[in-house]
């Protein structure tokens, strides 16, 4: 995929942000993320890309978690745009309050609220869906890297089935994380029929850019769900982080589609679809489905979750690479 | 100019002269005629410049009044019991963000059981949470109160509860005096936020506080708070000089040069205590009653002062820590503790609880004042359903 990589010379049109020279750097350097945090790279992608969109104007409510600790510990301070956090549950709700201040102010200040897994999908979910349903006009943006991250990698709602966490240990009894549990939150948010909602991944700086910049702008209440993987949740590399990214995507794990005023618009083809087992081969959260106790059954399992994946968002096909 | 207006009403339109820019709620009985009042003052355009936002849950309605005060806007909500519990976590978060929101609480009991009724059981459990508390007396108080309260708040930097009594406030129909606009205009000025959501001065608001700084800012946060006695008083005389009438302040005092006996008190119970010392005093005794009004923060050397005369102290309160006691008590007998007065407790008015004169009479005649009395107390009821815990197994040393 060639627009993946940062600071493409290819072609003008197909730049990220973050190769212009006046990338805003919303998120510095010197903030306390892990080494290869794949949600520290998607909240500076991202929010760099909204502040381009919105030309500057923008404004933070973070949810507790990895991105709000790491990013904010007094007194440093690693952001260079308006940010607040409040609790762990009611980010949505303290966003719709900022923008609703700011319209009645008539500032034109576009206000994005964001957050983990847990607390988008689990904790968060009633003042996410308030927030939806008055239609606020907040982009909320939900870094999905499957687990509690931040407080030791425990089971949230967004955790893949059969995955090893802290509190899915697989044993003689359990193979992780049980079958048949989860929430699959894009679907959720466009059963709200909002203006727009998008699943993005840094497997895909270009598209995930390009999303949020179309989110930031429109009026209402928007979502855009990032898929980031965790290398100290996860069990992998740190310098593997995009790899892993890249493969939930071209298995068909991480479907990246659109959605606007409830109907799906469009999604990202797979160039060549891999099997499920190539991306899951690579973390240890995984690890005890292979090797001396395989568990052929559960990765058929999860291959089945991807191919329906496919079929569903319509990914197989490839794309024209230009 | 006077109207006949019931609490609510009468709280609504004072806080629509307050010109707030956001106003969010969830229902919750007895709130609701409240944020009703407001949202038709809203959507009927007499209240202009204000979203009425309808959120989703209580933890919403304050989690939005902290966005918006921290985007730079003037913000009320209003709650009640079990509503002010599901908020809890953001009580807490807009004190520590030291964000000047006002809420009314119309207090009502805690379930379970669940209770709709009046008492003061809600505002104690958040008694710590650093905001400012504020008890009306009377309906006239309670609009009074409200307009005070922005101002305190905006120069305290700190939220402001005003406790509205359920049903005995609320839902009374009184006749109250509410100012005009041009007078809360000239009393109450446009509010200027000291921290906001600044594109041109980005800054990051509610951080992680480590170790090494969390004790100085909770330390900070007390100071604040003893600082802001004297703001409370001041607002109280600032507001009879404009408004020719004595609401709000730290205390009200009655009959305390003579009184042997007072009766400290906090909310719209203190208008019955009156009554009932006026009519026991008629006959010889020395009765005085001390009604607090700021009860966060806590004016000790203004209730040792108002109390330095007396032999006598009842602490009437309409909530109690279960497991120990009377919570206005203990903070009264920690407040007076060198003076050598005797100290009461009587709890009363739990669940909504009449209050009745005849009561409070009856108290005074049994002359014996046990250390802690829960006044009306159906005896018969609990010899009924109280069972002894069956533990033979350990010695009851207690
Ligand atoms: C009300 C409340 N419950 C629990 C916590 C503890 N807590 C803080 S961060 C966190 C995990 C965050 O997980 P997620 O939202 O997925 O973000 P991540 O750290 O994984 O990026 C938890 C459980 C809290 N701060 N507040
Ligand atoms: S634990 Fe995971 S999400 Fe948290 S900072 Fe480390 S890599 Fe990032
Ligand atoms: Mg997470």
């Amino acid at each position: 995929m060639s627009n993946s990589t940062i600071g493409n010379r290819l072609s003008k049109k197909r730049n990220s942000v973050q190769s212009h020279y006046d990338r805003p750097n919303t998120l510095n350097s010197g903030h306390r993320a892990c080494q290869g945090c794949g949600e520290a790279l998607a909240a500076r992608c991202a929010i760099d890309a909204a502040y381009h969109a919105a030309k500057g104007n923008i404004a933070i409510v973070n949810a507790t978690g990895c991105l709000e600790v790491f990013s904010c510990v007094f007194p440093e301070n690693a952001w260079n745009v308006p940010w607040m956090h409040s609790l762990f549950g009611n980010a949505p709700s303290v966003a719709t309050g900022v923008a609703a201040a700011m319209q009645v102010q008539g500032k034109n200040v576009r206000v994005i609220a964001q957050g983990g897994d847990g607390a988008t999908t689990d904790i968060g979910m009633g003042t996410l869906s308030g927030m939806f349903e008055r239609n606020d006009d907040v982009l909320y943006i939900c870094y999905d890297n499957q687990a509690y991250m931040n407080t030791g990698v425990q089971r949230s709602s967004a955790t893949p089935v059969l995955a090893r966490t802290a509190t899915t240990l697989p044993n003689s009894i359990y193979s992780g994380n049980e079958l048949g549990t989860g929430k699959n939150v894009p679907e959720i948010a466009i059963a709200h029929g909002i203006p727009y909602v998008a699943t993005a991944s840094i497997a895909n700086i270009k598209d995930l850019e390009e999303k949020v910049a179309k989110a930031i702008n429109i009026k209402g209440a928007k979502y855009v769900h990032i898929h980031v993987p965790c290398p100290l949740g996860w069990g992998y590399p740190t310098s593997e982080t995009i790899k892993i990214a890249r493969a939930a995507v071209e298995c068909g794990m991480f479907p990246l589609f659109e959605a606007e005023n409830g109907k799906i618009v469009g999604s990202t083809p797979i160039e060549t679809v891999k099997p499920v087992e190539e991306y899951l081969r690579l973390q240890r959260r995984f690890a005890h489905l292979f090797g001396k106790n395989a568990n052929p059954q559960a990765v058929e399992e999860l291959q089945k979750i991807a191919s329906a994946n496919i079929e569903k968002y319509k990914l197989s096909g490839g794309i024209v690479n230009v | 100019m006077l109207f006949q207006l019931e609490g609510s009403q009468a709280v609504a339109r004072a806080v629509a002269l307050c010109r707030p820019k956001i106003v969010c709620a969830y229902p919750i009985t007895p709130q609701t005629h409240i944020v009703e009042g407001l949202g038709e003052l809203v959507r009927s355009k007499k209240l202009e410049n204000c979203e009425y936002i309808n959120v989703e849950s209580e933890m919403a309605a304050l989690s939005v009044a902290i966005g918006s005060e921290a985007a730079g806007v003037r913000s009320y909500t209003a709650t009640s019991s079990q509503g002010l519990l599901y908020m809890m976590e953001a009580v807490y978060n807009a004190s520590g963000l030291e964000l000047p929101i006002v809420m009314t609480l119309g207090n009502r009991a805690i379930g379970s059981p669940i209770n709709i009724w009046n008492d003061h059981t809600d505002a104690m459990s958040v008694r710590d949470s650093g905001w400012i508390m504020l008890f009306a007396e009377t309906n006239q108080e309670a609009v009074d109160l409200h307009i005070q309260a922005f101002k305190i708040a905006e120069k305290a930097k700190c939220p402001v509860m005003v406790c509205v009594d359920g049903f005995i406030l609320t839902h009374a129909y009184e006749r109250v005096d509410l100012p005009s606009q041009k007078e809360v205009d000239e009393f109450l000025p446009d509010y200027e936020p000291h921290i906001s959501l600044d594109t041109e001065h980005p800054t990051a608001i509610g951080t992680m506080v480590p170790p090494e700084y969390f004790m100085e800012v909770r330390y900070l946060a007390h100071k604040r708070q003893i600082d802001t006695l004297p703001v409370v008083e001041c607002v109280g005389t600032q507001f009879k000089e404009k408004f020719g009438r004595k609401s709000g302040g730290l205390l009200h005092e009655y009959n305390l040069e003579k009184a042997e006996t007072v009766i400290v008190t906090m909310g719209s119970v203190a208008g019955t205590i009156k009554d009932t010392v006026d009519e026991l005093n008629a006959n010889g005794s020395k009765l005085g009653v001390l009604s607090i009004v700021s009860y966060r923060p806590f004016p000790k050397e203004a209730i040792r002062e108002a109390l330095k005369n007396a032999k006598e102290v009842i602490v009437l309160e309409k909530a109690f820590a279960v497991g120990i006691g009377g919570i206005l008590h203990q903070e009264i007998a920690l407040a007076l503790q060198d003076l050598g007065i005797a100290i009461h407790s009587v709890i009363a008015g739990l669940g909504g609880r009449a209050i009745t004169s005849e009561m409070i009479r009856e108290y005074f005649n049994n002359k014996k004042h046990d250390n802690m009395v829960f006044l009306g107390l159906k005896e018969d009821v609990i010899d009924r359903e109280y069972r002894p815990i069956k533990n033979s197994e350990c010695n009851n040393k207690f």
